[in-house]
């Protein structure tokens, strides 16, 4: 009986709340497809460097797993509250009829059995189908061939996902027999009957509250953008968050009253034709969810976040690459340690074995030599050239005068740092291999290099002020008062923090630091391909296996392509997967909420249909009150993001920002699709349930 | 007199040819101008479903109604709804008044969606307000109101608009006795001196001694008709007491 009973209710309120299966259905075919990304990968021919990539990939998406779980179990949960409330007639009925409230529970118990069962079932057929279609797309990611077809199935995947959800539900169950136990058999019919009591808030303390929260919000605006900073503590970004969190949910508080209070004030057009009806509603609705909506807001700010910051990094990474990594491979090795000390500042000079002694002084090509690397028939293009350091001009020293303006506003950087010299000639044989610029300098003149921008904006500070160089009893001033564009190891970003370009004769051998060596490779792209996994074993020689300080490090074009890819590959999926979540549990929120009031909206359309209100009008009435209630947390998160996001560049402005436009074009695309799918939606159920004329009057 | 209601042989037939239920058979009758009539019938007695036809929110399933000259039945989708917000008010058993909007809100509602200019509005609910006496609560919400002010704003919203005819279903139906006779004193005032033409369906003896015709309907046919004419409510009400005895039995319960 309980059992034929569930299904029938499971039947009938299918239709009604299709959007709250659909959901469950997505966010089920969501968990599997990220985690099933393993399995979609073990079939690629991809290096070892881009398993362990994947591998990386994995863990994360295991821990982000852990927190999708539990958004979708709140949302989970606060759906089928509201789900409940609306049926507490229902119930009603079955306790007047004699039902026992254990019995109710077994009730809700077969119905979220049948839930679950349901939505698992179908939510894993279609997270295995798009995960075929999804393993097209990793594949390309990964930039592996994807030769033949094969189906792909992750019973691991499938298992976690099994489980979690099984938690979820199960967390489901255990919250409808405790608030089943709790519920009185009168409100519970009297539910429906009792009328929304609107308490107008005074528009004093709204209007009062109303600015202070844009005076917080503007506060910690200005702090995550133009007083960025004075955040020189991890932990001092909280105090701009609690304001940011703070601020939101008081101006949706006091936004419905002032909101209505604006709106009355127009009284010629509040009062032309649905419109008094609309603002009422609205502000109704905000004032009853200003919680929800405040939350809501949140997540969305969060999304665009994630998903601009994910596409950027993705975006530029690539970008960056073809610019920062302009030649195939680059050799460094330190020089003259005998003179230099370690990390825990020990001397070299105790720890060198023998070999080291000898190899130290050795450039790179006579290290080759010496591994009998038969290097002339493998590389074009060979230069070696030599960055130097003088021991007491530090950071410190070649701020001059802008020290202590610096020292103020960053006061935790390493002012001792040993600065990095390059013979101007030198620099420029190197540019012109990289296509970078070239300069000239005059005898008395230095020009520094740096393109990681905050570092550039504090080395400007000095320039500005023409600090002079004093080296070795000449005294050199800057040529630009800005710092130049260039650079001299390859990498994926803008980390160039400063280097200092001086008059060849300044610098003897004994300043030199490192050698670096930049080459290509001969021959066509499979030819280069050969000789790239060449070197990777030449790594190995025996010559450089005695070596236990003395060592050279390789970057090689093709490494950094394969970690770029393999890294904006990890944010791609991060920020998809945790971005689609967030942007479906707040659009479901909404559409829930709607939907379920869309009874009590029945009664009041059918009255505006009895007063003799046009249909279109009904229509229009009942699309603008969708359409408010669910983009004004979106604009609200907008204006978030437009601070939010140049805070998150700020972070990641060693990744490079260039594609700013670009990823938020992206984002949009996304929010449109998935936020505005759920509004259609719910606009359209919506509508159907107001127009239903079968029942009524 | 100008007829303002003119019902021709309408009937109304629910279910399928297996079942079929008629819920009015064969009902002609005519409401005058100025008129206040009630039509009386026990529950199932196919009075609701009249004023729904009335009122175009069902319809007949042949016959003809005609309101101020014109055929309702033969409007359709969007000119239903132009012939009910221009020549019907509606007065509903539980108020439906919108809980989000102030008493004034309500009643200008029927009138924004005339797209009657807010100037214009101001001074007709004023008006309106002051012959029913809601001016003092205009400014408050339905759930600030008792259920006699609700249904007074209510009446206020359905004559704002001076429509040819008010429809009212069961208007005392959820009011106490006291309130329920200022709500009729408000009726009668409105019939006399705005010369409202007023249709009210009702089971209550009492509600239906304050208008001037009775028109009893028993199993969706005109039963009886009794005309108020010079005499006392008093015995206009003991009229209807014996009518209704003569009805039948399942009337006796109500009184």
């Amino acid at each position: 009986m309980l059992f034929k009973l569930s299904w029938q209710n499971l039947k009938k309120s299918f239709k009604d709340y299709a959007i709250y299966f659909f959901t469950l259905i997505l966010g089920v075919a969501i968990f599997y497809l990220f985690n099933s990304i393993e399995s979609q990968t073990v079939l690629l021919d991809v290096s070892k460097n881009t398993q362990a990539i994947i591998q990386l990939l994995m863990n994360m998406l295991s821990i982000v797993s852990v927190f999708v779980a539990l958004v979708l179990g709140f949302l989970i949960l606060y759906a089928s509250r509201f789900l409940m409330k609306r049926r507490s007639r229902e119930f009603g009925i079955y306790m007047v009829l004699g039902m026992e409230k254990k019995n109710i529970s077994k009730l809700l118990l077969c119905e979220t059995f049948f839930i679950g069962l349901l939505s698992l079932f179908v939510g894993l057929g279609i997270g295995i189908f798009l995960s075929q279609i999804m393993s097209v797309f990793v594949a390309n990611l990964f930039e592996a061939d994807l030769t033949h077809f094969q189906f792909v199935f992750s019973a691991l995947a499938f298992w976690k996902t099994i489980i979690y959800f099984g938690i979820m539900y199960g967390c489901v169950m255990i919250f409808h027999t405790i608030s089943v136990g709790k519920c009185k058999l009168i409100d519970l019919l009297q539910a429906s009957k009792k009328s929304e009591q609107v308490k107008l808030k005074s528009p004093l303390l709204c209007i009062f509250l109303f600015f202070l929260a844009v005076g917080a919000l503007s506060f910690a605006y200005y702090k995550v953008t133009i007083g960025v900073t004075t955040l020189t503590n991890a932990s001092d970004i909280f105090l701009p968050i609690f304001l940011g969190l703070g601020a939101t949910f008081l101006i949706i508080w006091s936004l419905s009253g002032v909101f209505l209070r604006i709106m009355m004030h127009f009284r010629a057009h509040y009062f032309h034709q649905l419109n008094s009806f609309i603002v009422r509603e609205v502000s109704s609705k905000i004032n009853t969810t200003t919680f929800s909506l405040s939350v809501i807001t949140i997540l969305l700010f969060l999304t665009i976040c994630i998903l601009s910051s994910a596409w950027s990094i993705q975006n530029s990474m690539t970008y960056n690459l073809k610019k920062m990594a302009p030649i195939d491979l680059q050799v460094v090795k330190k020089m003259n340690l005998e003179q230099k000390n370690n990390n825990q500042g020990i001397s070299y000079d105790f720890l060198l074995n023998d070999a080291d002694r000898m190899d130290t002084k050795l450039s790179i090509l006579e290290s080759f030599q010496q591994a009998s690397f038969d290097y002339e028939n493998w590389l074009d293009d060979i230069l070696e050239i030599s960055l130097y350091r003088v021991p007491n001009m530090t950071f410190q020293k070649t701020l001059g005068d802008a020290y202590s303006i610096v020292k103020e506003q960053n006061p935790y950087l390493s002012y001792d740092m040993v600065e990095d010299f390059m013979k101007i000639s030198d620099y420029n044989r190197l540019a012109s291999k990289f296509s970078l610029p070239t300069y000239s300098l005059l005898d008395s003149e230095y020009i520094l290099l740096a393109n990681f921008s905050s570092m550039e904006s504090l080395r400007n500070v000095a320039l500005n002020l023409k600090t002079p160089l004093l080296f070795e009893g000449v005294t050199l001033t800057p040529k630009y008062q800005t710092c130049q564009e260039g650079f001299i190891y390859m990498s994926q970003g803008h980390i160039n923090s400063g280097l200092f370009l001086v008059p060849d004769s300044l610098l003897t051998d004994d300043l030199r630091e490192e050698n670096i060596l930049v080459a290509n490779y001969k021959g066509n792209d499979e030819q280069k391909e050969n000789i790239e996994k060449m070197i990777v074993s030449f790594q190995q020689h025996p010559y450089f296996q005695q070596l236990s300080y003395s060592q050279l490090s390789w970057i090689t074009k093709a490494s950094l392509y394969e970690s770029s890819v393999g890294l904006s590959a990890m944010v791609t999926f991060i920020g998809l997967y945790l971005g689609i979540i967030f942007l479906m549990s707040s659009a479901a929120i909404l559409a829930l909420k709607e939907l379920s009031e869309s009874a009590d909206n029945k009664i009041r359309y059918q009255m505006l249909r009895k007063l003799g209100t046009d249909e279109k009008m009904i229509c229009r009435a009942l699309f603008y009150q969708i359409a408010i209630f669910f983009f004004f947390p979106l604009l609200f998160a907008l204006i978030h993001s437009i601070f939010g996001i140049q805070f998150c560049n700020y972070l990641l402005e060693t990744f490079g920002n260039e594609q700013l436009f670009k990823s938020i074009i992206m984002t949009s695309s996304v929010l449109v699709f998935i936020y505005g799918g759920y509004f259609l939606l719910t606009y359209y159920c919506s509508k159907n349930i107001i127009t239903d004329r079968g029942r009524g009057y | 007199m100008k007829s303002i209601l003119d019902i021709q042989n309408i009937e109304k037939y629910y279910g399928n040819q297996n079942n079929l239920t008629k819920a009015i058979h064969q009902i002609s009758f005519r409401v005058e101008e100025g008129e206040f009539v009630a039509i009386m019938g026990s529950s199932g007695s196919g009075k609701t479903t009249l004023l729904n036809c009335i009122a175009t929110i069902d319809r007949v399933t042949s016959g003809h109604i005609l309101v101020d000259g014109k055929d309702i039945t033969l409007l359709k989708g969007n000119q239903l709804n132009q012939f009910r917000r221009e020549k019907l008010g509606f007065i509903f058993q539980d108020f439906n008044l919108l809980d989000t909007l102030t008493a004034y809100e309500n009643i200008a509602l029927a009138l924004s969606i005339q797209n009657v200019p807010f100037k214009e509005m101001e001074e007709r609910i004023l008006k309106v307000s002051q012959d029913l006496d809601i001016t003092s609560i205009l400014k408050k919400y339905p759930y600030q109101l008792s259920g006699g002010q609700k249904q007074r704003v209510a009446s206020a919203r359905a004559i704002v608009t001076n429509p040819k005819l008010v429809l009212a279903d069961e208007p005392t139906g959820a009011l106490d006795s006291k309130n329920a006779k200022m709500l009729l004193e408000s009726f009668s005032y409105l019939n006399t001196k705005r010369n409202t033409t007023i249709l009210m369906v009702t089971h209550d003896a009492f509600t239906a001694s304050y208008a001037s015709r009775i028109i009893f309907i028993k199993d969706g046919k005109v039963f009886n008709e009794i005309r108020k004419g010079d005499q006392s409510r008093k015995s206009f009400f003991d009229q209807i007491i014996d009518v209704v005895t003569l009805l039948g039995g399942d009337f006796g319960d109500v009184i």
